[in-house]
């Protein structure tokens, strides 16, 4: 024994002071109270050790169990390419209205994967790990915002699958090559954004986990991944406003800029007008609005 | 006794109510179309229960005071612990504490497919501690363990430890940061007998350390050797509060009755 008995303190309604008034007086704080959006950042900026080193911890441990491992990361997304291709290229013939059809859908597919599994796990990302809410303090913004990193990190390996491959089909580096990296930081702000509002709703709502692979989907054939909306509107007589509406997609835009950047025969023409101001507006619009809707309710995730 | 003014308090609960919901009690199977008008209705679904597992406890917890909290299982123990960590949201009152109190544990943060030395520096960034600090103490987080007596066992994914050698890393590492208000939810009964009775000696390390320390156990043995006060909760209600020895009696007397 160090630390000598106490007796019992009397309860506390036998003294004068309520309980407010002792916390205060000791400088005691409430528990699990939400700190200020400026703290809330702070606090944040702590843990951005623990944020990226959750994400690559569990980048590595997807495919540990696989015996082919981390060459998964990479074969995944090119399997995913060639069924649409197979689908939608040899199929349904969907390249005759595009020039260089392949790597217009591969570029398509594999930034429609960021940002479509980023709001996917982003609605999970909470919800299924209460357990970890509940045993440790964190900013747990630090989950949404670990799991888009984690995406993001898959989809840098993926960009060098994507520079193999256009290569391969004949497209050469170019200067407007390094657009890429605006347009991959824009729509990772959108995404991390997007995330944390479909993290806060999906925590206290898990049905709607459920509904965003059909969410997701809808959204996804209505983004032009293997499809070019510009030139399949421009035939089809659509009144000009659901042209106007397919082209302020989100992600649309960051997937036409994508291939703006990187293919020769997709022209500034294709792109809907102010494309890079739309792109910043809606990174900006998601991802403080996706911010603070999520700082709203910290003190309330995992109460489960 | 009369002089709690010099006593300066670290946790103050007043009048704490923690519900739980839990999903899929129901026995009706909800079609995709009832959820969704479900999530548009905003009602609640049919499975939803609601568990009021503790049911306005109040108490105030001083500097260096060890406190057992004590009950048969499910009376809210754990739960009462962390609205005190301020990880369970509560329903009602409010939990007043001295800096951050922590939960001695870090499982939730681990990884059983990462090596044993990935997750030594991820569980130390979970709890907050910076690079800096893990570096430092990697060396004896790793040694505390025990893991590399039997060889280079830090260097496999924790999927390949026996459940014992699993437990004594958690614990190791867990237990490698100081707090102010410390939470030990039955830790104590981890590992082989030497390394209880090294975590023994971290553990009465870690209390002198800490402000005030909370140790949820059904060992009352443990209670009566560590704590010198008891609160007995029994189906979320708090049932006594006092000095360990009288709590255990009255424990005790209740269990053999009850």
């Amino acid at each position: 024994m160090t630390v000598p008995p106490v007796t019992a303190p009397p309860p506390l309604t036998a003294t004068a002071v309520t309980p407010e008034e002792l916390a205060a007086a000791h400088g005691l704080t409430l528990s699990g109270a939400r700190p200020t959006l400026p703290r809330y950042v702070a606090q944040l900026w702590e843990r951005r050790h623990f944020v990226t080193a959750y994400a690559t911890a569990r980048m590595q441990a997807t495919y540990s169990a696989a015996r082919l491992g981390q060459v998964w990361h990479l074969a995944t997304p090119l399997l995913n390419a060639a069924v649409y291709y197979f689908i939608f290229g040899v199929i349904m013939n969907a390249g005759n209205r595009v020039a260089d059809y392949i790597p217009f859908l591969i570029t398509g597919v594999f930034v429609w994967d960021f940002i479509g599994s980023s709001i996917n796990a982003g609605t999970r990302a909470v919800h299924s790990n209460l357990g970890l809410v509940r045993a440790l303090h964190f900013p747990r913004a630090a989950l949404p915002l670990s799991t888009v990193i984690q995406l993001f990190q898959q989809l840098l390996v993926t960009m060098g699958a994507l520079v193999i491959l256009l290569l391969a089909f004949g497209q050469m580096p170019a200067p407007s090559w390094l657009l890429v990296v605006p347009a991959l930081l824009l729509a990772a702000v959108f995404c991390a954004g997007c995330a944390l509002a479909m993290a806060r709703i999906g925590s206290k709502n898990p049905d709607v986990s459920q509904l965003m692979p059909f969410i997701l989907r809808t959204w996804m054939y209505s983004s032009g991944v293997m499809w070019s909306i510009e030139s399949t509107l421009k035939s089809d007589h659509l009144p000009h406003w659901v042209t106007t509406a397919l082209q302020l997609n989100p992600a649309a835009v960051y997937i036409d800029l994508m291939r703006f950047a990187l293919i020769d025969s997709f022209k500034a023409h294709s792109l809907p007008p102010h494309v890079w101001l739309i792109a910043v507006g809606w990174a900006l619009i998601a991802g403080i609005g996706g911010f603070v809707f999520f700082w709203k309710a910290e003190e309330e995730y995992g109460r489960g | 006794m009369a002089d709690t003014a010099n006593r300066i308090p670290t946790v103050i609960a007043d009048d704490v109510h923690v519900i739980y919901k839990v999903y899929g009690t129901g026995t009706r199977k909800g079609g995709a179309t009832a959820a969704l008008s479900r999530i548009i209705s905003r009602k609640p679904a049919p499975g939803v229960r609601e568990v009021h597992a503790v049911k306005g406890v109040s108490f105030t917890a001083y500097k260096g005071e060890a406190i057992g909290l004590i009950g048969s299982n499910g009376s809210g123990k754990s739960t009462l612990l962390k609205a005190i960590a301020g990880l369970q949201p509560v329903a009602r009152g409010r939990v007043y504490s001295q800096g951050q109190p922590s939960l001695l544990g870090v499982n939730a943060a681990l990884m059983n497919d990462l090596t044993g030395e990935r997750n030594v520096v991820l569980g130390g960034l979970a709890m907050g501690m910076t690079k800096q600090q893990i570096h430092e103490r990697y060396q004896d987080i790793v040694d505390f363990s025990g893991i590399n007596e039997k060889g280079d066992f830090i260097s496999l994914p924790m999927r390949t430890y026996s459940s014992g050698m699993g437990a004594r890393l958690r614990f190791s590492i867990a237990a490698a940061k100081d707090h102010d208000v410390l939470m030990i939810d039955e830790a104590l009964a981890t590992g082989d007998a030497a390394f209880q009775r090294r975590s023994q000696d971290r553990i009465e390390e870690l209390r002198e350390s800490a402000g005030t320390v909370f140790l949820v156990s059904h060992g009352i043995g443990t209670v009566r050797e560590t704590c010198d006060r008891a609160i007995w909760l029994e189906s979320g209600v708090l049932r006594m509060d006092g000095p360990a020895d009288e709590v255990c009696d009255a424990y005790e007397a209740f269990s053999r009755t009850g």
